[in-house]
């Protein structure tokens, strides 16, 4: 449990920071210290059990169903990197403390640092390995957050978001490549898995595996082509360089190389891709590192080649080269992040880094100058500091390798790169350090407050130290992770500094003496540098991912550019291919008799197909398509009188009716001819289109029509219960009331919600361009005579009348066709035509009802009269027919499905009159040219409230004058 | 008979597919009842075709059609009159704001997009 | 018969009734009668999830007809489960619109409630044309809703959003038809029971009508190519509607799990085995086209739009994986997925109110109030979208990974997913650093957070909400897991269901006493 309290510490810590900082700086960094100080007691508190070579565990479960489980575990190897992770962490807080200005937001800092600490510390304790990689891609994040801490320079944002893609990537990579790894190995939890190294070696996923986790762990760490992340990465903050690309992000890489050691190394592949990609990085970036005037840049180029070298180290797969790499691990750590601090210190003084305007700083600051050049000494590999041993042993590995059927190359190359690293170390310290005073610093430079030195001290006590005492101080240590590495075959070499003239020492003197000859011939290197062709990392990165954005947005734009056409073929299309994938050969006619064709609907059906051929040909000339298509509505309504559904003869027709009046009103604003532009090849391909879905559902249903149902069907039910069980003669009417009432339900609550949309659409008609193309509308000639006198007068006869059917409707409608629903549309349909006939005004000023109430009431009452039912403990909306046992039950024994029928009937008339476009020629008329208070009554806003904010605040604030 | 129906409806839905093809918003509307009334018959005849047995319940009927197949046009009938009323005040109120009838709200060769 | 089961569908309809009736000129009653009611929501959805978890289904014959006959609403994990997820997003929602939105049109709450209604009888239908009728509540509310503030923008993108939805309304409709002419009932586990029983000659009818009814669910859950109509949707949808439409597509996809798992995907069925051919190779297709879509965005809003197209396609893709293992990690990330993207809309809204005339383009603009809150907001919203650890959207990618593994063409399934994951990670990290971070650059936050006019808390509460569940969601995870289990071997296992359904007898009618 302690374990997993090590890794969730800092990220619980992390709250801390933004809030102390309320209470001063100091107080901050105080916290975050004691936060990480806490977590490091915590591990140190394992040190007895791990030294004795026992495996500390703790598990919480996850998501097991997808092999995730929060389980750590501490072994020599993790307990290494955790230590350095902690340890020089602390130093990292304390010499931040003092390197961030007033005006850094110290909170976020601190926060986003220990965020990133917590995941380092559960990278290198997680035992399941996909918790390792939530671990993973949370340092990618929480990296992205501290290399873009200073938000306002573009160099951080960009860097920030390199670093985020390219290690991102890695990750993922990682993922996919651990998956597999988990599925060769029968086990999600590393413990388990790097027992398995023989079946992991020998499946034939291995290469995939390999490679996938290599790209996981050379994009970490920077290796050689994915290094270009890392300089730009530089544009954080020092303390956050220093952190990141000594002990911890970068490091995490090799960790990884380091944990999968004993199951993926020791393979032809591992050693010719490992070994020589880490060789490669290490020349290289030593070599570049050598020009790069940027201290920073040039320490992070440094860190790109000891990282290599770590890399080679791990990939010859042998047990002392392990040793070897992960004692140089602890060395790069310790001098690497101090001469990062001593960087930062400069910049920190003389207000700049760049080794063209340094020089002379020895004399100003003593003791800067002291660690740096120790530090320094280190890395380049000077005796007796501790980097100097670990090149020792990298070099006496490196000459016992063969490499391309020789055994030259491979070292040669490794003394090449210890070279150049002798050359831009002793740059480090000639060009900023030594050499005569200037007058010329941007900003006279001092020795630090010592808050900011002592951590370098720290560490370069550390680099002398373990120079000298190698032995009893790092040996245990480096020997436990590194048996820990090669899986219990600890190697036994003891760390010392004189191992007599070996070759290897001969090596690092060769290395020595050519780095001075190169440092020498500085000037011409760089003027025959300056003549070779460098590839711009960054330039092409950034490129390759503009590129990216702008192909996206092309293609992207291309295909939703939102044009309705296109939207419906593609549906069309989409529905043709399945429906005729699946239908083809499975669909034929079946052996049902069919019906003789009688001569009249003969003549019917040809009328209608005419018809609708000629609206499909004449569709420009719009007011003659709509009446064409009324007709066809017409011959649609005699089909089903003809085939026995009154009712539905009934609806059909009155729906037709009112349709074709909402249609006229449009046509009444809208554009009288469609323009001909779509070309005959559109229309072709239309037509193709058509006549496909066309026989598509011919064939659909003449199957249907010419074979029984497979199953008897469940309107045996309705027929045999309607009058015992619904209490009426008309069985469609008691399916709709009441076997299936809940759809008619929902049914008049659609067109509850249409009315009230549609309101809410016209309602906004009064604003925008709308209203000047209404003005210019109301003038125009069609405005003369708009409510012909014959027209009103039949209207107001025709009234009364439609109230009277339409009662008469509503009332048989249980036992003979009728009902609510057309009683509705009749009673609307007569009201709209007032209306139309004399005009919006007039049939306001005398109509008392208000159509929206109208809607809500019946609504309300259709849905309460199924809640009704409650109260006789029968589900929603059972009739209530038979549950009163009262006299006169004629009278009541409909009771409810008639209540229910007059919610439909009521919702009905509401929805005609609202949506009648009348409306919009109220707006029109040049009298009523604002809104009628009766029915565009806007909410009143209370005044506190200022008008929301938003693309129409200029409409809502228009709304609420016209209140 | 039934070919006469089953053809009928298939032509009714080639018209308004067609129709619902086209560039304007009134020809589109019109395309949508046109499907409307297509799937309403289609639907209907899903009960099979019967002449002359209406489903009121008499003790006197020889028979009667299939019932729900009216009840469910009934519902739909309803339900596409809705949304064909409310697709209408759309395409005004398109017009009226965009000044164009277009089905994208903007006359084809006119720029101005984004 | 539990009364409270048909509660969802009863109680908004009631309310937005009365709002219409009675509350209509007054929008501080509207707001309380709204929120009141959909909090009372959020609690019986609760409570209905708790009922469920006893495992077995239970039935509601409305009308106390005996089912197949009447229409049965069912309430087993999976609907009970849809609707806490509804409620939860509806409560949030209604809560941000309360604070001004709301004022840009009318008829907002009612509009609302309604479309609660819709949803809500979606989910709890038994009864395949009764998902037709419900389709349609909730399709037209969502209309209304989308057109609320109006605008030339919405009215022109609305006719498209409505016209093509009436198509697949009408092809919804031959869909029912012709299931019901072979088969002759409409109740689903009527449907189940009798799907195995038809004869040979007339398979071929009854499997086109339910792949014709798989193409009607895949418009709403904007399978390729029938996904065009949803980024210009949400896109212009005023942001509390388009973040309540967050569910809308899932709808889509819990239609494909009711009718095509569990009514039509049992043994036996033949009408089984059409969506894996179908579906897989779109949703790979919906996943690149989303992703491709993220990276064009011009907009924080549109970023969002595209990040719901490219979860639908992680979805479906899982979803058409054969297995409970498969059903469940897909409940998991349509659970994720849904909070997910209304959390990016209502962030969206909230730094476009913030950053002035440029609203939320996607262009270098200065430094606005509350900067560093709304950045973390988006930070945690961005990383759950894209699927980065720690948060749900890794979990449910990484369970969805195990799943693939069954598939024969799992490495490709496989890279699509992570190489997209990759790419969303790059295009929220360029929206990002360019809304939070360059914006400093150009001109610090003005000093003083709260900025001079103080601005309503409520819509920042709401939001942090729905950023949180995701959190929650991921550090739940095991348990939560656990129950998505129980939920997809309770789909899987069809029978209970069809007793639960076909089983219980009304209760005495009157006529036989």
């Amino acid at each position: 449990m302690n374990l997993a309290l090590i890794a969730l510490l800092p990220f619980l810590g992390a709250v801390l920071p933004p809030l102390l900082i309320r209470s001063g700086r100091n107080v901050c960094a105080l916290a975050t210290g004691a936060v990480t100080t806490l977590a490091l007691a915590l591990l140190l508190v394992q040190v007895p059990a791990v030294f004795r070579g026992e495996v500390v565990r703790a598990s919480v479960p996850w998501l097991p169903q997808a092999g995730l489980e929060a389980s750590f575990f501490l072994d020599g190897f993790g307990f290494f990197f955790a230590f350095l992770i902690l340890g020089i962490g602390l130093l990292i807080i304390a010499y931040a403390r003092f390197y961030l200005s007033r005006d850094d937001p110290m909170g976020r800092f601190y926060a986003f640092l220990l965020l990133f600490q917590g995941a380092m510390v559960g990278i290198v304790l997680a035992d399941n390995v996909l918790l390792l990689v939530v671990f993973w891609e949370l340092t990618s994040l929480s990296s992205f957050l501290l290399i873009g801490y200073w938000r306002h320079l573009p160099e951080g944002r960009q860097g920030a978001r390199m670093a985020l893609v390219v290690t991102g990537a890695g990750g993922l990579a990682l993922l996919a490549g651990l998956l597999l790894l988990a599925e060769v190995a029968g086990s999600y939890e590393l413990t388990t898995i790097l027992e398995r190294g023989e079946a992991i070696r020998g499946s034939a996923l291995y290469l995939p595996i390999l490679l996938l986790v290599l790209l996981g762990a050379f994009t970490k760490s920077a290796q050689f082509p994915f290094h270009f992340w890392l300089p730009h990465a530089m544009a954080a903050p020092t303390p956050v360089s220093a952190y990141l690309h000594s002990a911890t992000m970068v490091k995490a890489g090799l960790f990884l190389l380091g944990r999968l050691w004993p199951v993926l190394s020791g393979t032809e592949a591992w050693f010719l891709i490992v070994a020589g990609t880490g060789l490669l990085t290490m020349l290289i970036a030593a070599w570049i590192a050598i020009f790069k005037d940027d201290l920073k840049a040039l320490l992070a180029f440094s860190t790109v080649s000891h990282l290599g070298l770590v890399t080679m180290l791990l990939g010859l797969g042998t047990g002392t080269a392990a040793l070897a790499a992960v004692f140089h691990v602890l060395n790069h750590a310790s001098f690497k992040a101090a001469l990062f601090m001593t960087a930062g210190i400069v910049d920190h003084e003389a207000h700049t880094r760049d080794a063209r305007r340094l020089g002379g700083l020895f004399q100003l600051m003593p003791i800067t100058g002291t660690l740096a050049i120790l530090a320094s000494l280190s890395m380049a590999g000077i005796p007796p500091l501790n980097g100097f041993l670990s090149k020792e042993l990298m070099l006496e590995e490196a000459l016992h390798t063969e490499w391309w059927e020789t055994g030259r190359l491979f070292p040669l190359l490794a003394v090449a790169a210890a070279t150049c690293s002798v050359a831009y170390s002793f740059r480090y310290i000639l060009h900023v350090f030594l050499g005569p005073v200037r007058d010329d610093y941007p900003h006279r430079p001092h020795d630090p407050p010592t808050g900011m030195w002592l951590p370098v001290a720290v560490l370069v006590a550390a680099v002398v130290v373990i120079g000298i005492l190698a032995e009893p101080v790092a040996g245990p240590l480096v020997r436990l992770a590194a048996g820990a590495v090669t899986a219990g075959a600890a190697p036994e070499v003891t760390l010392k500094l004189w191992h007599g003239v070996t070759p290897a020492l001969m090596a690092s003197g060769i290395a020595l003496l050519a780095g001075l000859v190169l440092l020498a011939a500085f000037g011409p290197l760089v003027t025959l540098r300056e003549a070779l062709w460098r590839p711009e990392a960054k330039r092409m990165f950034e490129a390759t991912v503009d590129a990216l954005a702008i192909g996206a947005r092309a293609a992207s734009e291309a295909i939703h550019d939102e044009r309705l056409q296109r939207m419906v073929a593609w549906s069309l299309l989409a529905i043709l291919a399945v429906g005729l994938a699946t239908g083809w050969g499975g669909i034929g006619p079946g052996q049902r008799p069919g019906l003789a064709m009688a001569p009249l609907a003969v003549l019917l059906w040809a009328g209608a197909i005419a018809a609708a051929l000629a609206v499909a040909a004449f569709h420009h000339q719009r007011l003659l398509t709509l009446i064409v298509t009324s007709v066809v509505g017409l011959i649609v309504s005699l089909t089903f009188v003809w085939f026995s559904a009154p009712d539905l003869a009934l609806t059909q027709l009155s729906v037709e009716i009112v349709t074709t009046v909402l249609l006229l009103l449009a046509l009444n604003y809208l554009p009288p001819e469609s323009p001909r532009e779509s070309g005959a090849a559109r229309r072709g391909r239309d037509a193709a289109i058509a006549a496909m879905a066309g026989l598509g559902v011919t064939g659909l249903l003449w199957a249907i029509l010419t074979s029984d149902f497979a199953l008897p069907s469940i309107s045996a039910y309705h027929l045999a219960e309607s009058k015992p069980g619904g209490g009426g003669t008309n069985v469609v009417n008691v399916i709709l009331v009441d076997f299936r009432g809940y759809d008619t339900l929902g049914e008049i609550i659609v067109l509850g919600i249409a009315a009230l949309a549609i309101f809410a659409v016209l309602d906004s008609t009064f604003r925008g361009a709308a209203v000047e193309r209404l003005r210019t509308w109301s003038h125009g000639p069609e405005a003369a005579d708009r409510h012909p006198m014959m027209l009103v007068v039949a209207t107001r006869i025709m009234l009364p009348l439609a109230l009277m059917v339409g009662v008469y409707i509503f009332l048989r409608g249980h036992n003979q066709p009728g009902g609510g629903f057309i009683a509705g549309l009749v009673v609307g349909v007569a009201l709209i035509v007032q209306y139309m006939a004399s005009g919006w005004a007039w049939a306001r000023a005398r109509t008392r009802i208000d159509y929206h109430a109208l809607v809500g009431f019946g609504v309300f009452v259709a849905t309460a009269t199924g809640v009704g039912s409650w109260l006789f403990d029968r589900p929603f909306l059972t009739s209530n027919y038979g549950y009163l046992h009262l006299p006169l039950v004629g009278e009541v024994e409909l009771a409810t499905a008639m209540l229910f029928d007059l919610g439909v009937f009521s919702t009905v008339v509401g929805v005609l009159v609202l949506a009648n476009m009348a409306r919009v020629a109220a707006r029109a008329e040049p009298q009523t040219g604002a809104p009628t208070a009766m029915d565009s009554v806007p909410e009143p806003s209370p005044p506190s409230e200022a008008p929301a904010p938003s693309p129409h605040a200029p409409a809502a604030a228009r709304a609420v004058q016209e209140a | 008979m039934e070919l006469l129906v089953a053809s009928g409806v298939g032509v009714l839905t080639a018209v308004g597919v067609y129709l619902c093809l086209r560039g304007r918003t009134f020809p589109v509307v019109l395309g949508l009842s046109f499907l409307s009334y297509a799937v309403n018959v289609f639907l209907f005849a899903t009960g099979r075709l019967v002449v002359g047995r209406p489903p009121i319940v008499d003790p006197a009927a020889p028979g009667y059609t299939d019932p729900l197949p009216q009840a469910l046009v009934l519902t739909a009938i309803v339900i596409s009159f809705g949304m064909t009323a409310l697709v209408v005040v759309l395409a005004l109120r398109g017009f009226l704001e965009a000044g164009s009838d277009h089905v994208d709200g903007r006359e084809p060769g006119a720029e101005g997009r984004r | 018969m539990n009364h409270w089961i048909v509660a969802p569908v009863a109680l908004p309809a009631l309310v937005a009734a009365f709002i219409v009736l009675a509350a209509r000129f007054d929008l501080l009653l509207q707001r309380t009668f709204s929120i009141a009611a959909t909090a009372a929501l959020a609690a019986i959805a609760l409570g209905l999830l708790l009922l469920a978890a006893d495992g077995t289904p239970r039935a509601y014959l409305l009308g106390n007809w005996p089912a197949p006959f009447g229409i049965v609403l069912v309430l087993d994990r999976l609907s009970a489960l849809m609707l806490v997820l509804t409620q939860l997003l509806a409560l949030a929602v209604v809560l941000y619109a309360a604070s001004g939105w709301d004022r840009q049109g009318r008829h907002f709450h009612a509009l609302f409630q309604f479309q609660l209604m819709g949803v809500n009888g979606a989910f709890l239908t038994g009864d395949i044309f009764n998902l037709f009728v419900f389709f349609e509540v909730l399709l037209i509310a969502s209309y209304g809703l989308f057109l609320h503030g109006a605008g030339a923008a919405r009215l022109v993108t609305g006719f498209k959003y409505v016209t093509v939805n009436l198509l697949a309304s009408t092809l919804f409709l031959f869909a029912v038809g012709t299931i019901y002419a072979v088969t002759g009932t409409l109740n689903m586990a009527d449907l189940a029971v009798k799907a195995s029983q038809v004869g040979p000659e007339q398979v071929g009818l009854l499997r086109t009508g339910v792949a014709l009814l798989l193409v009607v669910f895949a418009v709403k859950a904007a399978l390729v190519p029938l996904h065009l109509w949803l980024p210009g949707t949400y896109g212009v949808a005023c942001a509390p509607v388009a973040a309540l439409f967050a569910i809308m597509t899932k709808v889509g996809a819990y239609a494909i799990l009711r009718v095509h798992l569990v009514v039509f995907g049992g043994e036996g069925s033949p009408a089984a085995g059409l969506v894996e051919p179908w579906v897989v190779p779109a949703a790979v297709v919906t996943l690149l086209l989303g992703t491709i879509g993220l990276l064009a965005a011009r907009t924080v809003q549109r970023l969002a739009a595209f990040s719901v197209v490219a979860s639908m396609g992680t979805l479906l893709l899982a979803l058409a994986m054969p297995g409970p293992a498969a059903t469940a990690a897909t409940l998991y990330y349509l659970l994720h997925s849904t909070l997910a993207a209304a959390a990016l809309f209502l962030l969206a809204d909230l730094v476009a109110e913030r950053r002035g005339p440029v609203r939320d383009t996607l262009v270098a603009a200065p430094a606005f109030p509350q900067l560093d809150l709304l950045a973390g907001g988006f930070l945690l919203a961005a990383i759950a979208t894209a699927g980065l650890p720690p948060l749900s959207g890794f979990l449910g990618k990484l369970w969805i990974l195990d799943t693939l593994r069954a598939h024969p063409a799992w490495p490709w399934l496989w890279a699509t997913i992570l190489g997209t994951s990759l790419l969303s990670l790059l295009a929220f990290a360029r929206a990002g650093s360019l809304l939070f971070w360059k914006a400093v650059a150009i001109a610090p936050p003005p000093a003083g957070d709260p900025p001079p006019r103080a601005r309503p808390v409520l819509p920042l509460v709401a939001t942090g909400a729905i950023v949180a569940l995701p959190v929650l969601l991921a550090a739940f995870a095991g348990p939560i897991a656990r129950g998505l289990e129980a939920t997809a071997a309770q789909l899987h296992e069809r029978t209970g269901y069809v007793e639960a359904v076909l089983g219980p007898r009304p209760l005495a009618r009157a006529a036989e006493r």
